[in-house]
């Protein structure tokens, strides 16, 4: 349950407010609070992303403005509110000027359910993990009038990728998550840690179903489109993308919301898969709920930092590869995964029985992934070799004979 | 002075709530049928949707809000503005909204209004004396899952026959001639 909520209505109201006055002063509280943060959150994840990315590329990154860099993006943001927002003449006003903000708005109220520690979640609806889905579409809706409302090509062409890649990339991410969700019974975040906490805390479902956090992974990689998927802002082919036509603090915006949609993907994941608060020591009294909110950062941050090392070091897919990636590996294995699970839980067997045969089925899973791809690339990289060559080139450009 | 007969009833938190709701919901509707731009119609559509989704928060059917946002929001309303998206006259140019069925529409929207309208006053419907949520709301999720799968099977089969002919027939309709 979200235990902060009803302990500041408790004080409110013992401090002789009215019932109402407290509830909404709670609600606005808890509001606040997450449209601060997760903004401060982004500035840290901006000048990680820079560092990390700089160390992997033997670079030094932002080293001038601040200890270590530090206040570099302060320095940026400062920049971009003072540059000029222009608005194209030819440009749809509301459709242009909306989209930022909404982009923004989706994602800040995905914070309102990822848990921090035991009773500080914005709200532990019982429907969580499908929050976290259903929410997902208002950042495509944004993208999309983004494309459409800027009245240039490429914004448009991105509107479109967006929408495909997007929507694709929803069904395996749902139905990975839906593993998580028929092992535990439940869609609430709160009773998804608590259920990872055997073995001093480290039950996590990490170790029990290694495929679908796999895949969970790589479907969060490409909802918050980043690198390996990051073809909404291919630079060479659309320049920047749907948010070409923006500047100053629009641009901002969008940016913004990019680095939090990552984050709280980041977030879901360490919740659902890697124990959520849980770690040896959590029950302690006193210190035992820092260690939890620290823990939970931890395992964020853990998962954030490999999001950047793969950005750090793949390539860019193209966009077929993209999506057959997706309707013809990521869809038919998760709902193999799906479908022997339930099949599992349904058979009346002892649970650590079930275990084992659900840590088979995601061992399987990922061993059929990682075959299929591996035989993609070789197929690909044979395809590229012959494409070179002079043969492949008759009734294209030919090289002039002498 | 004599009284007022009629007390002017204030309204809780949760009924204005509701009021602010349902009147942004209706403007929503009324816009996707006023606007003369069809991309901002289908705007106001997602709005609306979203606001029907904010009455069953307050009826506290969070599954159905959700479900509804993932569903309506999430994939018809993206696919609706990705086809006047792709069909690029409409996109551009305004529409009137008035054709030459407007008032054979007009009669029968009306009539469809009256019908729902008699519906909602005059059948009694049956209303549970509890409607308090059992226990923590968890078993309302697997309560709805279980009833899926036993009492409402086969509607539910139906349902998944229904969409596999839509999207066998879509196939049908968009595959190239050989």
């Amino acid at each position: 349950m979200a235990e902060w909520y009803q302990v500041l209505m408790a004080a409110l109201v013992g401090a002789g407010v009215p019932e109402w006055i407290a509830t909404a002063i709670a609600l606005l509280v808890g509001v606040t609070a997450i449209g601060l943060v997760a903004p401060l959150i982004a500035l840290i994840l901006v000048w990680l992303l820079r560092k990390v990315i700089s160390r992997i590329q033997d670079r030094i990154g932002p080293n001038r403005v601040g200890p270590f860099g530090l206040l570099q993006t302060i320095a940026d943001i400062v920049k971009l509110l003072s540059k000029e927002g222009i608005n194209p003449s030819r440009a749809d006003f509301m459709a242009y000027n909306l989209a930022p903000i909404l982009s923004v708005f989706g994602v800040l109220l995905l914070f309102a359910v990822v848990p921090v520690t035991r009773g500080l979640i914005g709200v532990d609806i019982n429907v969580g993990v499908l929050y976290i889905v259903a929410l997902g579409s208002i950042g495509i809706m944004a993208a999309l009038m983004a494309g459409w409302g800027s009245n240039n090509k490429y914004a448009l062409l991105s509107g479109f990728r967006v929408v495909a890649q997007l929507l694709s990339y929803e069904i395996p991410l749902v139905l990975s998550m839906l593993a998580v969700v028929l092992y535990a019974g439940t869609m609430r975040f709160g009773e998804l840690a608590e259920q990872q906490g055997n073995f001093l805390g480290l039950g996590w479902y990490v170790f029990l179903m290694p495929g679908a956090a796999l895949i969970f992974f790589v479907c969060a990689l490409a909802e918050s489109e980043q690198t390996p998927f990051d073809l909404l802002e291919a630079e060479s082919e659309l320049i920047a993308g749907f948010h070409i036509e923006y500047s100053g603090m629009r641009f901002a915006m969008f940016f913004l919301a990019q680095f939090l949609s990552g984050f709280v993907f980041a977030w879901v994941g360490a919740a659902m898969f890697l124990g959520g608060w849980q770690g040896p020591g959590v029950d302690l009294p006193g210190i035992g709920g820092f260690l939890a909110a620290g823990y939970m950062m931890i395992k964020t941050f853990a998962i954030y930092l490999l999001m950047i090392w793969v950005r750090g070091t793949f390539p860019r897919l193209r966009v077929d590869q993209m999506m057959s990636f997706c309707w013809k590996i990521l869809v038919p294995l998760t709902v193999g995964l799906i479908s022997w699970q339930m099949v599992v839980q349904v058979l009346d067997l002892p649970i650590p029985v079930i275990a084992v045969l659900v840590l088979v089925g995601n061992l399987l899973v990922m061993g059929i992934g990682l075959y299929a791809v591996g035989r993609a690339i070789r197929q690909e990289g044979f395809r590229t070799k012959r494409a070179f060559t002079p043969d492949s080139l008759i009734g294209t450009v030919q090289p002039v004979a002498e | 002075m004599p009284e007022l007969p009629v007390e002017i009833p204030i309204p809780t938190p949760h009924q204005a709530v509701f009021i602010m709701v349902a009147v942004a919901t209706s403007v929503a509707s009324l816009l996707v049928v006023t606007n003369r731009n069809l991309f901002y119609s289908a705007l106001c559509l997602v709005g609306a949707l979203f606001g029907v989704a904010g009455v069953y928060v307050l009826l506290e059917a969070e599954f159905l809000a959700i479900a509804q946002v993932l569903v309506y929001v999430g994939a018809i309303a993206t696919l609706i503005t990705f086809a006047i998206m792709l069909t690029r006259g409409i996109m551009f140019g305004t529409t009137s909204p008035n054709n030459r069925h407007m008032f054979a529409v007009m009669s029968m929207a009306l009539l469809v209004f009256l019908l729902v309208a008699g519906l909602v006053d005059r059948v009694p419907w049956a209303v549970a004396e509890d409607l308090t949520l059992s226990g923590d709301g968890k078993s309302l999720i697997v309560d709805l899952g279980w009833e899926f799968v036993t009492t409402y099977a086969l509607p539910l089969e139906l349902i998944g026959l229904l969409l596999l002919i839509a999207l066998v027939g879509a196939v049908m309709l968009a595959r190239d001639d050989e």
